[in-house]
C-alpha cells in the first residue's frame, strides 16, 4: 500500500512538472502559434542562475532564477520572434530551434558542457510521514508549487483585463487587435509568464537532480511538447493535462512494467501518444475557434 | 441629411494584393450622423475598402482621414481609439469567451470602468437576448444573436463611426429585419454608419447615400432614392464600366 501511494505521489509530482513546462509552451503557442523549443533554455538558464547565486539566501536565488528566465524570454521575443511575427508557423518553429541551439551553445562556450553539482535546498530531500506513508518533501513541494501556479495562472487569465485580452488573442488575434488589444503587450506578457513557469520548473528540477547541465531544459521541453500535442495545441487546459499525463504515465510505467521492459518505458509512452492522436487528432481537449494569427 | 464636414474622407484609395488590384482609386466622404452604404457583388472590393479604413490592410495609394486627421500609418490596434469600430464579415466573435467577456473586449480602449459597466447594462437593454445569455460562451449563440453581439461589442467602444461588413450574411430574413431595426436605433444615438451589403434592396430603406461598387470602383453614387430609381443600377452592380454621381446630373 505504502509503495503504491509513493508511486502515485511520484507520478503526480513528475506529471505536475511536465504540466508546468507544457503550459509554458502552450501559452506562447496560444498567442503566437509558435512552438517555442527555446523554452527549454529558459529552464536551463534559470538553473545556471541558481548556480551563479549559490550561497546567497534562498529567496535571492529564487528571485534571480525568475529574473533571468523572464528577461531571457522577453529578449528572445524581442530579438528573434517579433521580427518574424507575420511569418508562417514553420519559419517560427525553425527560428525557435535556432534560438534554442544558439543559447545552448552559448552556454557551453561560457560555462562548458560538463555537469555541475548544485546542492540546492537539500532539506527538500527529506522524507516525511503523512498518514503513515513516508513521502519525499520535494514531491509534496512540487505538487503544491504546481497547484499554486496553476491556480494563479487561471485566476490571471479569467479575472484580469490582460488575461481576458490574452484569451481573446489566443482565439482570434486579428480581431482582438481590431478591438484595441495591443499585440506587443499581450505577447510580451505571455513570454514573461512562460519565463516564470520555466523558472519554477528549473528550481524544482535542480532540487530533484542536484545537477545543472546545458541540455537539461531541452529534454524536458521535448517531452512536454508531446504533452501539449496530445492535450490539444492551443488549449491551455489541454496542455496542462497532456503534460501531466505524459509525465505521470512515464513514472507509472517505470513502476508497473516488468524490470526487463522498463528501459523501453518511453516507447510505451509514445505508443500511447500515437494511439491518442490516432483517435483524437485534435488532442484530448481541442482548442476552440482557432483563427489566423495576427 | 444635410451635408457637413466629412467625418470620414477617403481619397484615391487603391488596395492591391500582389498582382490583383482590389480597390481602384475610390473617393468616399461620409458626413457625421449619416448612414452610407456600399453595395456590390462578391469580389467587388467592398471588404478591401472597409479593411483599409480599419487599418487591417495596407493602402497601396490614396489617403484616409478621420475627423480631419490622417489615419495612414496608425497601428491596427489604435484605429478603434480614434473612434472607428468594425463589425467584420463573419462576425468574428470569440466563441470560447462568454457574451459579457466579448462585450468587455469591445471596451478595451476605454479606461472608465464605471462607464463601461453602465454601457454593458445599456447593451443588455438594447439587445435583450444578450442579457439573457450573458454568461454563455458566445459560440453557443445562433447566427443572429452572434451578429447582435458583434454589433453590441463594436458599440461599447463608443465609436463615432460604425462600419459593418455584410451584417446580413448567412442570416434568416426575419433576423436581418431585426438587425436593420437595431441599426436605425444606433443611428438615432448619433453614430455614423458605413454599411457594406451585397443585397441592395436591404439598404435602400436605411441608407442616406448609396455607392454601387464593382470591379474595385464605384459605378454609381447617389441618395438611396436616386439609386433605387436609376435604370443603370443593374449595369453598375454587375460591373459595366461607368461612374456618375446621380445627383450631379
Amino acid at each position: 500500500m505504502e509503495h503504491f501511494v509513493q508511486t502515485l505521489v511520484d507520478a503526480v509530482s513528475v506529471g505536475s512538472l511536465y504540466a508546468l513546462t507544457a503550459l509554458g509552451i502552450g501559452l506562447i503557442f496560444g498567442v503566437m502559434r509558435l512552438i517555442n523549443f527555446a523554452h527549454g533554455e529558459l529552464i536551463t538558464f534559470a538553473a545556471y542562475a541558481l548556480l551563479a547565486l549559490f550561497g546567497l539566501p534562498t529567496p535571492v536565488m529564487l528571485f534571480g532564477a525568475i529574473v533571468v528566465a523572464v528577461a531571457l524570454a522577453l529578449i528572445t521575443e524581442r530579438a528573434a520572434f517579433r521580427p518574424l511575427r507575420n511569418a508562417d508557423p514553420t519559419t517560427l518553429l525553425i527560428s525557435s530551434f535556432a534560438v534554442s541551439f544558439f543559447l545552448q551553445k552559448l552556454l557551453i562556450l561560457v560555462v562548458g558542457s560538463r555537469l555541475k553539482g548544485l546542492d540546492f535546498l537539500p532539506t527538500l530531500g527529506r522524507q516525511i510521514a503523512i498518514m503513515g506513508v513516508r513521502l519525499q518533501l520535494l514531491q509534496i513541494t512540487t505538487i503544491l508549487v504546481s497547484a499554486v501556479l496553476l491556480v494563479a495562472l487561471t485566476w490571471f487569465l479569467r479575472s484580469t483585463r490582460l488575461g481576458l485580452q490574452m484569451r481573446a488573442a489566443a482565439e482570434d488575434f486579428r480581431m482582438a487587435r481590431v478591438l484595441g488589444v495591443r499585440a506587443n503587450r499581450v505577447i510580451a506578457v505571455a513570454f514573461a509568464l512562460s519565463g516564470i513557469l520555466a523558472a519554477a520548473v528549473s528550481c524544482l528540477i535542480v532540487v530533484q537532480t542536484g545537477v545543472v547541465q546545458p541540455r537539461m531544459g531541452l529534454q524536458l521541453v521535448v517531452i512536454a511538447f508531446v504533452g501539449t500535442v496530445i492535450g490539444g495545441l492551443g488549449s491551455l487546459t489541454g496542455a496542462a493535462l497532456g503534460g501531466f499525463l505524459v509525465g505521470a504515465a512515464s513514472i507509472l510505467l517505470q513502476a508497473l512494467l516488468p524490470p526487463d521492459l522498463r528501459v523501453f518505458r518511453e516507447a510505451f509512452v509514445f505508443v500511447a501518444v500515437a494511439l491518442i492522436l490516432l483517435f483524437r487528432p485534435q488532442g484530448l481537449i481541442p482548442a476552440r475557434g482557432l483563427k489566423e494569427r495576427i | 441629411m444635410t451635408k457637413r464636414v466629412p467625418l470620414l474622407c477617403v481619397s484615391g484609395l487603391v488596395v492591391r494584393y500582389g498582382a490583383v488590384t482590389a480597390v481602384r482609386g475610390v473617393d468616399l466622404a461620409i458626413g457625421e450622423g449619416e448612414i452610407v452604404s456600399i453595395v456590390g457583388p462578391n469580389g467587388a472590393g467592398k471588404t478591401s475598402l472597409v479593411s483599409a479604413v480599419a487599418g487591417m490592410v495596407a493602402l497601396t495609394a490614396g489617403s484616409v482621414a478621420f475627423a480631419g486627421e490622417p489615419l495612414a500609418g496608425i497601428a491596427l490596434e489604435d484605429v478603434v481609439s480614434q473612434g472607428i469600430a468594425l463589425v467584420p464579415e463573419g462576425r468574428h466573435i470569440f466563441a470560447s469567451l462568454t457574451v459579457t467577456e466579448n462585450l468587455l473586449l469591445g471596451a478595451t480602449v476605454r479606461g472608465d470602468a464605471d462607464g463601461v459597466r453602465a454601457d454593458l447594462d445599456r447593451s443588455f437593454d438594447m439587445f435583450p437576448i444578450l442579457g439573457a445569455r450573458r454568461r454563455q460562451p458566445a459560440g453557443q449563440l445562433s447566427g443572429g444573436e452572434q451578429q447582435q453581439l458583434a454589433i453590441a461589442r463594436a458599440l461599447i467602444s463608443r465609436p463615432r463611426l460604425l462600419m459593418l461588413d455584410e451584417p446580413s450574411l448567412g442570416l434568416a430574413p426575419a433576423v436581418v429585419d431585426r438587425v436593420y431595426v437595431l441599426l436605425r436605433t444606433v443611428r438615432e444615438g448619433g453614430v455614423t454608419i458605413l454599411l457594406i451589403e451585397q443585397n441592395a434592396e436591404r439598404v435602400f430603406g436605411l441608407a442616406d447615400h448609396v455607392h454601387v461598387m464593382s470591379g474595385g470602383e464605384f459605378g454609381l453614387s447617389g441618395t438611396a432614392a436616386e439609386i433605387k430609381a436609376d435604370r443603370r443600377f443593374d449595369a453598375a452592380y454587375f460591373g459595366v464600366h461607368m461612374h456618375e454621381t446621380v445627383g450631379d446630373r
